[in-house]
């Protein structure tokens, strides 16, 4: 039945193909029209004081005119390599733990918890963060909104995502690379660092990039535990603010050329995705030697 | 084509003179984005208690709010501030009243601040409590994110500039506020006072400072004792009439007490 329908197509098997057809480009135009829209909106205030401003003004307030986005992306930046910096260590090791070291009712203990950590929603992390958290952090050194408190709660976020995948590529590696490997009388930790993390590379960096597109989007929870000033920090106990708490914070109240420099952010944020897609492509090709 | 032109003159008016009574009406109000919130809200119980009635409400400032009103490109016009006296071909309907709060955490010891030293912290010339005879600590600045109308007012009464002010914390809404200086000993911020006096009521950790020696409630805010607040306005060019004076009325009415605490905004009516 399969493979006759392979040799000859039926015609509901042609109403299928174009079905699935649309729907992909209907999946497809839909991140087209998302950059079209964002880029409509920017174009007033991109037309008014142009691209440059958006890096050369003296600081961001709106309301007195001035536009300048770079903090604001460095904010995003820092807090997005700190935390998957510090995520995806933890996130791999505790995958290797539980997929070759731990006995099987605590592997699965262990990926039963991640699952439900990476539930949770960003939300009661923020809550928590700025009940329980940033008046620790302020403790330690005031005042306690900051950098350091927006890569924790992050770093918490994200490690379930990239425990997750190190996980399920760990366990795609083919068992006979692990025979091979146990013939040849390797010891485990030579198995995993010469056989099972190359063979597992490429879901090990899908899953970074999982996690770090996760930690750039995030917004509610950093808009409550990372202070939300607009500034480059000086030190991990400095507040910042990233180009989506930017939206979050100043869309409701926004007019004028004010949402227009929001839609700026959004577009910003857009492309530095995109950028990080296309440089991941390219870790992905590197020929395998 | 002479049919249509027939359509055109002979029908037209007739099919407007039968559409007069349930034609869906509409009223386009415009104005200062601190009332829109508000009179959307009130629009949505007035739609619901009058079939047919549209309510079209943009923000876009208490100036836009002026000026729509004036060359009739809206039929209510909203401020959030009272008529200037140049102003006065417009008429005014105040609905509510906007009153905002310094706040700082509950055993910080002290009781009050002058309005000057609350312009040094903001600009970053006091930077300890010490200072000011406090405890020994770091000043935690807590401020608004920019366009909120709370910064707007806070700024407009101390005569500072945003730029000006060297905060610590930027916030959104009023409860972040609240969680923000009940978390942090050494915070000072300011939020609407609805806010507040409800939270520090339920037992949150925060205490509303007097701002001119004038303690801050919203009893104070209402018999207009507290100075930074102000009177939202609804303004139109003529005495209102048909839709417009029913929903001014309704706007000011006992029934819409509910919706305005719910913007953490102080009703006028008793």
């Amino acid at each position: 039945m399969l493979s006759n329908s392979i040799l000859s197509p039926l015609r509901n098997e042609l109403a299928l193909v174009w079905l699935l057809r649309i729907l992909a480009l209907m999946a497809g135009a839909l991140v087209l029209l998302i950059f079209a829209f964002l880029l409509n909106e920017s174009l007033p205030i991109l037309g008014l004081v142009g691209l440059s401003a958006f890096f050369s003004d003296p600081s961001w307030h709106p309301m007195e005119g001035f536009f300048n986005l770079t903090s604001m992306l460095l904010g995003t930046l820092y807090a997005t390599a700190g935390s998957v910096l510090l995520a995806a260590p933890l996130g791999i090791l505790s995958a290797i733990f539980c997929r070759f070291y731990a006995p099987t009712h605590v592997a699965r203990i262990f990926r039963n918890l991640m699952e439900s950590l990476s539930g949770v929603p960003s939300v009661v992390f923020g809550f928590w963060g700025l009940t329980v958290l940033v008046p620790l952090v302020n403790q330690i050194h005031p005042p306690g909104p900051s950098l350091f408190a927006g890569i924790s709660i992050l770093t918490m976020m994200i490690l379930p995502t990239m425990a997750m995948a190190a996980d399920a590529s760990f366990a795609s590696v083919p068992q006979n690379y692990l025979r091979g490997a146990q013939a040849l009388g390797l010891s485990k930790s030579a198995t995993l660092l010469g056989v099972v993390l190359p063979a597992a590379k490429a879901g090990l960096l899908s899953g970074l990039i999982l996690q770090s597109g996760r930690a750039i989007g995030e917004t509610m929870a950093l808009l409550m535990v990372c202070g939300n000033v607009v500034q480059t920090p000086k030190n991990i106990f400095d507040p910042i603010r990233t180009l989506t708490t930017n939206i979050a914070l100043e869309m409701a109240y926004a007019m004028g050329s004010h949402r227009s420099a929001l839609f700026v952010s959004g577009l910003i944020l857009m492309l530095f995705i995109v950028v990080l897609l296309i440089a991941a492509e390219g870790i992905n090709r590197v020929p395998k030697r | 084509m002479i049919k249509f032109l027939y359509v055109l003159l002979v029908w037209m008016p007739f099919s407007q003179l039968a559409n007069a009574a349930d034609v869906p009406q509409k009223l386009v109000i415009t104005g200062s984005s601190t009332v829109a919130p508000l009179i959307s809200e009130i629009a949505k119980a007035f739609e619901a208690s009058n079939q047919g009635v549209r309510i079209d409400v943009q923000s876009g400032g208490s100036s836009r709010g002026i000026s729509d009103a004036r060359q009739s490109m809206s039929d209510i016009g909203m401020i959030s501030r009272d008529l200037k006296p140049e102003e006065n071909d417009l008429k005014g309907f105040a609905i509510a009243k906007d009153g905002i709060c310094v706040i700082l955490h509950k055993n910080n010891p002290i009781t009050k601040l002058e309005d000057s030293q609350i312009v040094d912290i903001y600009t970053g010339k006091i930077k300890n409590w010490q200072e000011l005879g406090g405890k020994d600590a770091p000043i935690t600045v807590v401020n608004k994110a920019e366009g909120r109308s709370t910064l707007e007012l806070f700024v407009n009464y101390f005569k500072l500039k945003n730029s000006d002010i060297k905060p610590h914390v930027i916030i959104g809404d009023n409860e972040q506020g609240v969680k923000t200086v009940a978390g942090n000993a050494n915070a000072i911020g300011y939020v609407s006072i609805g806010t507040a006096e409800y939270d520090s009521a339920q037992g949150v950790a925060i205490k509303l400072l007097p701002i001119g020696g004038t303690s801050a409630s919203i009893e104070n805010v209402k018999n207009g004792k507290f100075p930074l607040s102000r009177n939202l306005l609804l303004v139109t060019t003529t005495e209102p009439n048909g839709l417009k004076k029913k929903f001014i009325e309704f706007a000011r009415s006992k029934e819409v007490i509910g919706i305005v605490k719910q913007q953490y905004l102080v009703p006028i009516t008793k």
